[in-house]
């Protein structure tokens, strides 16, 4: 009886039997990245044998071990280099105006009614536009250096950060807002302290965005008219039928894409301890 | 047992009107007519009155988050005329900082008013013990049964430390069990620390187990003050006073004047 109820008391952390840490890991859910893994091997061995048994022209369609070959030729030249560093100032650069533009600027539109009856025509009307057809007027303002793409970065980042912050100001509950006010809090500390980290998930969910028409920004900045960088590279590939280095350039922005959102999916994580999580 | 008090009356509304404007018809609504009542230094005193009647209305305006449109509140000899620290809400909904634990919370009052840190932290944690939470110091709100939400929300304003604690039916969202504990607990703290209180309630029996004395409102819009009733069961009070004969006769002296 004793006995019983003290091994209840102290449940063990981890089970040293392997079938039972295998369970315990199943029902962790660790199982499912291996699930990705599986279905993106598969697909790069389709793609390989496909190619070597004729199905589809190389040429054209390119093959795993192909753009890996390319990739390590490309990333081992001076070239990579250049291009990496003009693409990821223009990228920097761009989205980080646009953020320290954007999150004052929806701040503001939240919350004052009368900034947003100004701005909300303007912003609806260039978030909806597609704005990447204003690259060759940039082209004729900022040249064909890495301002133009700069300017093009910014401005595909900056709508959906302003757009998302604002929106996360209005769903600020007021009634956290009538208790700072009943506490005498000025303007600023209610900024600082309510619609600030009230705001941030959405915030966040705007630069998600943000990062994702930045990557088109540059790319399509630099097919337009540029003299280095990752889009510049590939559409130089493409006119030279280089597929497998065209390719490269791809998985390149993809990689950065992921890469980037991932580490927003960490600081996501760090703002968020407080929610309560599906699982509990 | 009555001894009288000749110090100057903590809070005064005279004649007190408040008014909305009704934002599609542009029209006015009174949702306070005329209301006159004086509260004495470190007395309970409860509003009682049906939904709707505008008692979280009066409650708003002494808070000084809602201007008065006629008549006068004053609170110490001074009129009010916006919020100040020398009060502090307890509100309806817990309304605590979901991203804040309940030490940030806690200390959220006096570090909005400049406390400095450490000085904030140190009477934050005094208050967080006096509601019965030490130990929680690191939990989150969603952590929390909505009981021990109230009382971080009730921490946090007596952290504070106002002149007159300003309580908006801050138990009517718990279960039965839980909201006579907490009204029990309540009087502890008040019996410790004698803040004059101003509490609002639809629920008559809790408003005579806790008030010196209880504020009838009429139905609103438009409402005042039916009737002003004295309760002067001694204090500390125990449950025991709310099986009392004569509890349940205040109880039935209040409904009636109500139900009017
Ligand atoms: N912001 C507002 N604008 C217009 N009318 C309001 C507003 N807030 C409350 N009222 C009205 O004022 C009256 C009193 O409301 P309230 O003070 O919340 O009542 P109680 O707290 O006694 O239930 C109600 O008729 C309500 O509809
Ligand atoms: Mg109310």
């Amino acid at each position: 009886m004793t006995v019983k109820s003290d091994e209840s008391a102290t449940p063990k952390r981890r089970s040293r039997n392997p079938r039972d840490a295998a369970l315990a890991w199943v029902r962790r859910g660790e199982w499912e990245p291996v699930l990705g893994v599986i279905s993106v091997t598969a697909l790069l061995v389709l793609w390989q044998v496909a190619a070597w048994t004729g199905l589809t022209n190389e040429l054209y369609s390119s093959s795993p071990i192909g753009i890996f070959e390319a990739g390590k030729e490309y990333v081992t030249s001076p070239d990579f280099v250049t291009d990496l560093s003009v693409s990821g100032q223009e990228f920097v650069v761009g989205v980080g105006i646009a953020v320290l533009v954007g999150i004052p600027l929806g701040l503001a539109m939240g919350w004052y009614r009368w900034v947003n009856a100004m701005l909300d025509p303007i912003v609806t009307f260039a978030y909806a536009s597609p704005r990447v057809a204003i690259m060759p007027l940039l082209t004729i303002w900022f040249g064909i250096d890495k301002t133009s793409k700069v300017a093009l970065v910014f401005l595909m980042a900056i709508f959906p950060i302003v757009i998302n912050t604002s929106m996360g100001v209005r769903q600020i509950d007021v009634a956290l807002l009538r208790v700072a006010k009943s506490f005498n809090a000025s303007d600023w500390k209610i900024c600082r302290t309510v619609i600030l980290p009230g705001a941030v998930p959405s915030i966040i969910s705007g630069l998600r965005l943000a990062i994702g028409v930045g990557l088109i920004g540059i790319v399509v900045g630099e097919f337009v008219a540029a003299t280095a960088g990752i889009g510049h590279m590939m559409q130089e590939a493409s006119g030279r039928f280089q597929t497998d280095l065209v390719f490269v350039g791809l998985f390149l922005l993809a990689g950065t894409g992921v890469l980037l959102t991932s580490l927003l999916r960490r600081l996501e994580k760090k703002f968020e301890v407080w929610r309560p999580s599906l699982n509990s | 047992m009555t001894t009288i008090d000749t110090r100057p009356p903590k809070l005064v509304a005279d004649g007190l009107s408040i008014e909305y404007q009704v934002k599609r018809s542009g029209e006015r609504f009174q949702a306070v007519k005329d209301i006159t009542f004086e509260v004495s230094p470190e007395s309970f005193t409860c509003i009682v009155g049906a939904s709707g009647c505008g008692k979280s209305t009066f409650l708003s305006a002494v808070a000084g988050l809602l201007p008065y449109t006629g008549g006068s509140l004053s609170l110490d000899g001074r009129l009010i005329t916006g919020p100040g620290n020398d009060r502090a809400v307890v509100f309806q909904t817990p309304a605590l900082l979901p991203w804040r634990n309940v030490l940030g919370n806690v200390v959220y009052g006096l570090e909005l008013r400049g406390t400095p840190e450490a000085q904030a932290r140190v009477k934050a944690q005094e208050m967080i013990k006096l509601v019965g939470l030490a130990g929680n110091e690191n939990r989150f709100p969603h952590e929390l049964s909505g009981g021990m939400q109230q009382r971080v929300n009730l921490a946090r304003a007596l952290a504070a430390d106002p002149e007159l604690l300003l309580l908006d039916e801050p138990f009517a969202a718990l279960d039965a069990i839980t909201r006579e504990v907490m009204q029990g607990e309540l009087l502890d703290i008040w019996q410790k620390t004698r803040k004059t209180a101003l509490f609002v309630t639809h629920q008559i029996d809790e408003a005579v187990f806790l008030a010196d004395r209880i504020v009838v409102l009429s139905r609103g819009p438009g409402s005042v003050v039916t009737a002003v009733v004295d309760v002067d069961f001694p204090r500390p009070r125990t449950d025991a006073v709310r099986r009392s004969p004569e509890f349940l006769a205040k109880v039935d002296e209040v409904w009636a004047l109500i139900k009017g």
